[in-house]
């Protein structure tokens, strides 16, 4: 199952014609204590690079953008109680939402693991 | 309460083992006169009240129409002894410009002259309704007209809407006159330029208005990048919305040329004018090209902030813009008589772009101002810019050898001191710092604002401090500096003296608990 | 000058530390053609304090106090009697001169206020969440609208021809530039509302009805009815109280329904002060909504130490934060007269708000009785709290309250003033009664109606 990252700090895992959207662990850290997500309405239509979900800290509002463009199957609905997971799993159980793949040629343009490792320890 | 404000600070609880003596945790929580208080639903109850109305007459059956609240509604009471003493202990828990220096940037937090209130409480002021007939009500209008005459003279504009509720509803009503004006001319425009040091409520508002928002740079000296300015104007821009003296504490030495710029593409020329206390009495906006610009009484002025509004902001526009201002407005007719325009008419001049508020504007504030500027007058009025420009500058030169102070070569600063976080000690921060001026007895500037500087912290002194208190500030700024610099950890627990230790924002933020909830049984 | 604490020595100290030989070179950045030679011109130098209260008493005795006459002015505004320890509590510094609560730990006097304010109006609306308090019930209106289009993602609000025509006009301004459409009409004079009017306009791409309760005629409408109409299309109900006072004696919207609440809180605490400044209040029933709310919103949480404190939360809604995303462009709430409200109502309490409730009602209907019995004159409500309207036969009301305010009498509002050039309302008049107006003044104001409906139209 592999796991592309684009340079706003989303993860996606893709598995067939389904992928997972989570924030990367060296996001969540910047961010601080996550306190709210804003999440997709299962249904909607996400273009590549378009706004997908918002995380709240404290004092800060980022939008998540979509890796690719797809539409929303399933939200994670544990974040609504707990967005804390944000911070203690950040790229498991704090998953953001799940979406349909259309254009397999989309992940071209993402990192794999270990160039998003160098992109992040360049910043 | 406070610590004494001098340098040598030490953390209260070494000072007690130093040979200081701690007293006995007290059974009620309170230290003297540092008193606790519960929530008002914790010791009210339904049945008690604090008023004392005439007794009930004969009644004629209700003619509610069968809606009677039968239901109670949940509210206690409190009589009038334990009413005052309720909030004066609360009162207590405040930090205020009457108990002590606040030196909070963008907001000009001046002493609030006390005679503003008396005369804004006569029975003929604060006793008349909003729709009395307009005979009965011309000393209002006379003030509203007064004050206007003020604004338009003190700003070199022909035109004032008054209106407008505070700042942020003072630059929505230029934003939409704005808009109004273009749409009249054809075409609505689509973009408005805001620098990226610009107060939050700029970009909300054009977006609002229904304008993207593009950013403009800042130059390395904290001013507006007049040719990255240039370079984006066009016929798509409908405005540009500049802060001046900006939120770097700086003139914009080009406004002028900026104004004619965006004039010469057929945009209009916002002028934020939040920091109008610089320079108020001595430059008219009008001679700079500004086209509208919201004027804070609360700020400039002098009505009070209580905690939070209410503010007023009339809006200063050019004759350009004039013809669209907000309904209702206070006009002469031929006889000499004020009155208020309430109407929609649709001649040349008349070609409002609605209404923005119920009535005519925050006359309290009105008062509250008018007064002020009679006190003061056009000279008293100069001497307020020219001492809160030379305080602020005094700051600036006695803190830069110790704290990075990001535009101190750009020349003078305006009415605020714009400092940055840069070389704190132990992963310190300016919310470290500011948290450790509390203890010394100050409220902190205002931190982490403009975004333009990492760690921003903007003081403000304005004209009503004294040098002995400028200096003590001084003093206690340099000791907290010291501190952050050399990474003092106790920094990072301040405060310890005042009435709560730091809050925790992100459980309020996660799981909200906004009204009170009756423990159950 | 009294307000300024420089002396001449100290600017020279200052001035040698700053490195400037005089002020003006710290003005140097100010271009040339913005540099004034000396003060202002055509403005008058400053003035003792004697001076200007002279000054300002003048014009303040120009104008007819309501304290000075008998008095029936509402629509909008209302005159109660307000205790005087809310003043003496609101002119204490820590109040009057503090800021935003943004230093929260130097703060709690006034965010444990504001928790205290948001829970009152709560309960008062018979919502679960209020915010800290918006301009005024004119502005609140207009958000709530905006709000309803955030949470219901649709376009178009459908007004009740009842609502205070300026209220409408403020939404109406607004929705001009967000391009959200706005279906409103003028109110029909009968004595019942027009719900069925209303109800059959709402359709599927509705996102909110808003209607005011009681109304702008003073009339009383069943809500619940509403509630359930806009609720099948999937919108929400908003409802505007302009008079709290009211919620003392009749059901609270969010019992009815309602899920945005809002209002103009000023009669109680805040007084008349000719409009402004006032307090708008903002509520939800829903707390699952709280997070599209506009405004401050104080909330309950613990400092380092374990104890209860407040702070400002969910501030991510907000401009400073959210800059052109964020859910309004308010920058403030209405924080002193939010304090004054609140110690008004901390002082009625339940009951002292429930009594003040029935005797408004009480010589609202006294009045009523009275002025009905006035040849020429119709009473238009069957129900009512303590605002009615009056048909009255000659001239337009209008004409008819600029001759009672000759005669020292402010009458009432005609809806002439309100509802300019609309024909059918013209001979309509406004009368408020509160706990201040006396038998004596319905009386006068009765006797002089009298003579004045008779005199024929010009």
């Amino acid at each position: 199952m592999p796991r592309y990252f684009t340079d706003e700090h989303e993860w996606i895992d893709v598995e067939g014609d389904s992928a997972t959207v989570g924030i990367t662990d060296y996001a969540q850290e910047q961010l601080g204590d996550i306190v709210f997500v804003e999440l997709p309405d299962v249904g909607a239509m996400l273009d590549k690079g378009g706004d997908a979900a918002v995380v709240e800290s404290v004092k800060a509002a980022s939008d998540v953008y979509s890796p690719i463009t797809g539409e929303v199957t399933e939200a994670n609905g544990s974040l609504e109680d707990e967005p804390a997971l944000v911070n203690s799993s950040p790229e498991e159980d704090g998953w953001f939402f799940r979406m349909t793949v259309g254009d397999k040629a989309e992940f071209e343009g993402l990192m794999d693991d270990k160039a998003y490792k160098a992109f992040v320890d360049n910043l | 309460m406070n610590a004494p404000n001098k340098s040598g600070w030490k953390p209260a609880m070494e000072a007690a083992e130093e040979g200081g003596v701690r007293g006995p945790v007290t059974t009620t929580g309170n230290r003297a006169l540092m008193l606790e208080e519960p929530l008002l639903f914790e010791i009210g109850h339904a049945e008690t009240t604090g008023v004392d109305l005439p007794p009930i007459g004969e009644g004629t059956s209700p003619r509610l129409g069968g809606f009677e609240r039968s239901d109670p509604i949940g509210l206690v009471g409190l009589t009038e002894p334990e009413t005052v003493r309720h909030y004066t202990r609360l009162s207590r828990q405040n930090y205020g410009i009457d108990l002590g220096f606040f030196p909070l940037g963008s907001c000009t937090m001046k002493h609030n002259p006390r005679l503003n209130e008396k005369l804004a409480r006569l029975p003929g002021f604060a006793d008349i309704h909003p729709l009395a007939p307009q005979s009965s009500v011309q000393g209002a209008l006379e003030v509203i007209d007064e004050l206007a005459t003020w604004l338009k003279t003190l700003t070199g504009m022909p035109a004032v809407a008054m209106s407008p509720k505070a700042g942020a509803h003072g630059e929505l009503c230029g934003i939409l006159a704005i808009r109004a004006a273009h749409t009249a001319a054809g075409n609505p425009r689509e973009v408005v330029l805001v620098p990226e040091s610009a107060h939050g409520t700029n970009p909300a508002t054009a977006a609002f208005a229904g304008y993207k928002v593009d950013n403009i740079p800042a130059t390395p000296e904290g001013r507006v990048d007049v040719e990255a300015l240039k370079a984006r104007l066009g016929p798509d821009v409908a405005a540009v919305m500049i802060t001046n003296p900006n939120t770097c504490g700086l003139f914009e030495t080009d406004f002028r040329t900026i104004a004619d710029a965006v004039h010469e593409v057929g945009g209009y020329v916002y002028c934020d004018g939040a920091n109008f206390n610089a320079i108020v009495g001595r430059v008219r906006p009008g001679d700079l090209g500004v086209d509208a610009m919201h004027i804070n009484l609360h700020k400039t002025f002098s009505t009070p902030h209580g905690g939070g509004g209410p503010g007023s902001g009339p809006v200063v526009f050019s004759e350009a813009l004039a013809p669209f201002a907000p309904l209702p407005y206070v006009e002469k007719d031929a006889t000499g008589e004020l009155h208020i325009v309430e109407e929609e008419n649709t001649d040349e001049e008349h070609q409002t772009f609605g209404r923005m508020t119920v009535f005519h504007g925050q006359m309290g504030m009105f008062t509250r101002a008018l007064t002020y500027m009679l006190s003061h007058g056009a000279d008293g009025l100069k001497q307020v810019a020219e001492d809160a420009v030379l305080n602020a500058n005094y700051i600036l030169r006695s803190l830069e050898d110790i704290l990075h102070a990001p535009f101190a070569d750009s020349g003078p600063c305006m009415h605020e001191a714009l400092f940055g976080d840069k070389d704190f000690g132990g992963g310190l921060s300016t919310l470290d710092l500011a948290k450790g001026l509390i203890d010394e007895g100050y409220h902190p500037m205002t931190v982490y604002f403009p975004l333009v500087v990492h760690g921003a912290m903007l003081v403000e002194p304005t004209e009503t401090e004294s040098k002995a208190s400028i200096d003590q500030f001084i003093t206690a700024f340099r000791s907290v500096t010291e501190r952050a610099l050399a990474g003092d950890e106790s920094l990072k627990q301040a405060p310890y003296y005042a009435p709560r230790r730091r809050l925790d924002e992100t459980a309020a933020a996660r799981k909200p608990r906004l009204t009170w909830e009756t423990p159950e049984g | 000058m009294r307000y300024l604490p420089l002396t001449d020595t100290d600017r020279a100290d200052m001035l040698a530390k700053v490195g400037a030989s005089n002020i003006d070179d710290l003005f140097v950045d100010v271009p040339e053609v913005a540099r004034l030679d000396g003060p202002i011109r055509d403005l008058p130098m400053h003035a003792s304090e004697m001076a200007v209260e002279r000054h300002m008493k003048r014009l303040a005795a120009k104008n007819l106090a309501a304290e000075n006459t008998p008095f029936f002015l509402g629509a909008g505004a209302y005159r109660h009697h307000v205790p005087a320890s809310v003043d003496t509590v609101i002119q204490r510094g820590e109040f009057l001169t503090a800021y935003t609560p943004y230093q929260p730990e130097i703060a709690q006097g006034t965010l444990q206020m504001l928790f205290e304010f948001q829970t009152q109006v709560a309960r008062l609306y018979g919502c679960t969440v209020a915010n800290a308090s918006l301009y005024d019930g004119s502005t609140a209106c207009w958000e709530a609208v905006a709000m309803a289009t955030r949470v219901t993602k649709r376009k178009r609000a459908v007004l009740s021809g009842a609502l205070h025509p300026h209220y409408a006009q403020v939404v109406k301004t607004m929705a001009q530039f967000t391009g959200d459409e706005i279906a409103d009409s003028a109110p029909a004079i009968q004595t019942e509302p027009d719900l069925e009017g209303l109800t059959a306009r709402i359709d599927d791409q509705t996102a909110c009805v808003v209607v005011q309760y009681p109304d702008i005629l003073g009339r009383i409408s069943d809500l619940s009815k509403v509630a359930e109409a806009a609720h099948a299309k999937g919108a929400l109900l908003v409802v505007v109280n302009t008079e709290p006072v009211a919620l003392g004696a009749v059901k609270s919207p969010g019992e009815m329904g309602a899920d945005i609440v809002v209002g103009e809180g000023q009669a109680i605490g805040v007084g008349l002060q000719f409009g402004g400044p006032y307090l708008g209040l903002f509520a939800v029933r829903d707390p699952k909504h709280v997070r599209q709310m506009p405004g401050r919103l104080c909330g309950e949480t613990t400092d380092a130490e374990g104890k209860r404190g407040f702070v400002l939360t969910l501030s991510t809604r907000e401009q400073h934060i959210r800059r052109e995303k964020a859910t309004s462009n308010i920058c403030t709430n209405s924080g002193l007269c939010a304090l004054a409200f609140s110690v008004h109502m901390t002082l009625l309490g339940e009951q002292g708000l429930r009594e003040l409730a029935a005797e408004n009602h009480r010589l609202a209907c006294h009045a009523a009785d009275r002025l009905e019995k006035v040849p020429g004159v119709r009473l238009l409500n069957r129900a009512f709290f303590n605002e009615f309207t009056l048909m009255l036969d000659g001239k337009p009301a209008r004409e008819i309250v600029r001759n009672l305010a000759d005669r020292g009498i402010l009458g009432g509002v005609s809806l002439g003033r309100l509802y300019p050039g609309v024909k059918a309302l013209e001979h309509a008049l406004l009368v408020a009664v509160t706990e201040t107006t006396t038998e004596d003044d319905i009386e006068t104001l009765a006797t002089e109606l009298e003579a004045l409906v008779k005199e024929p139209a010009q």
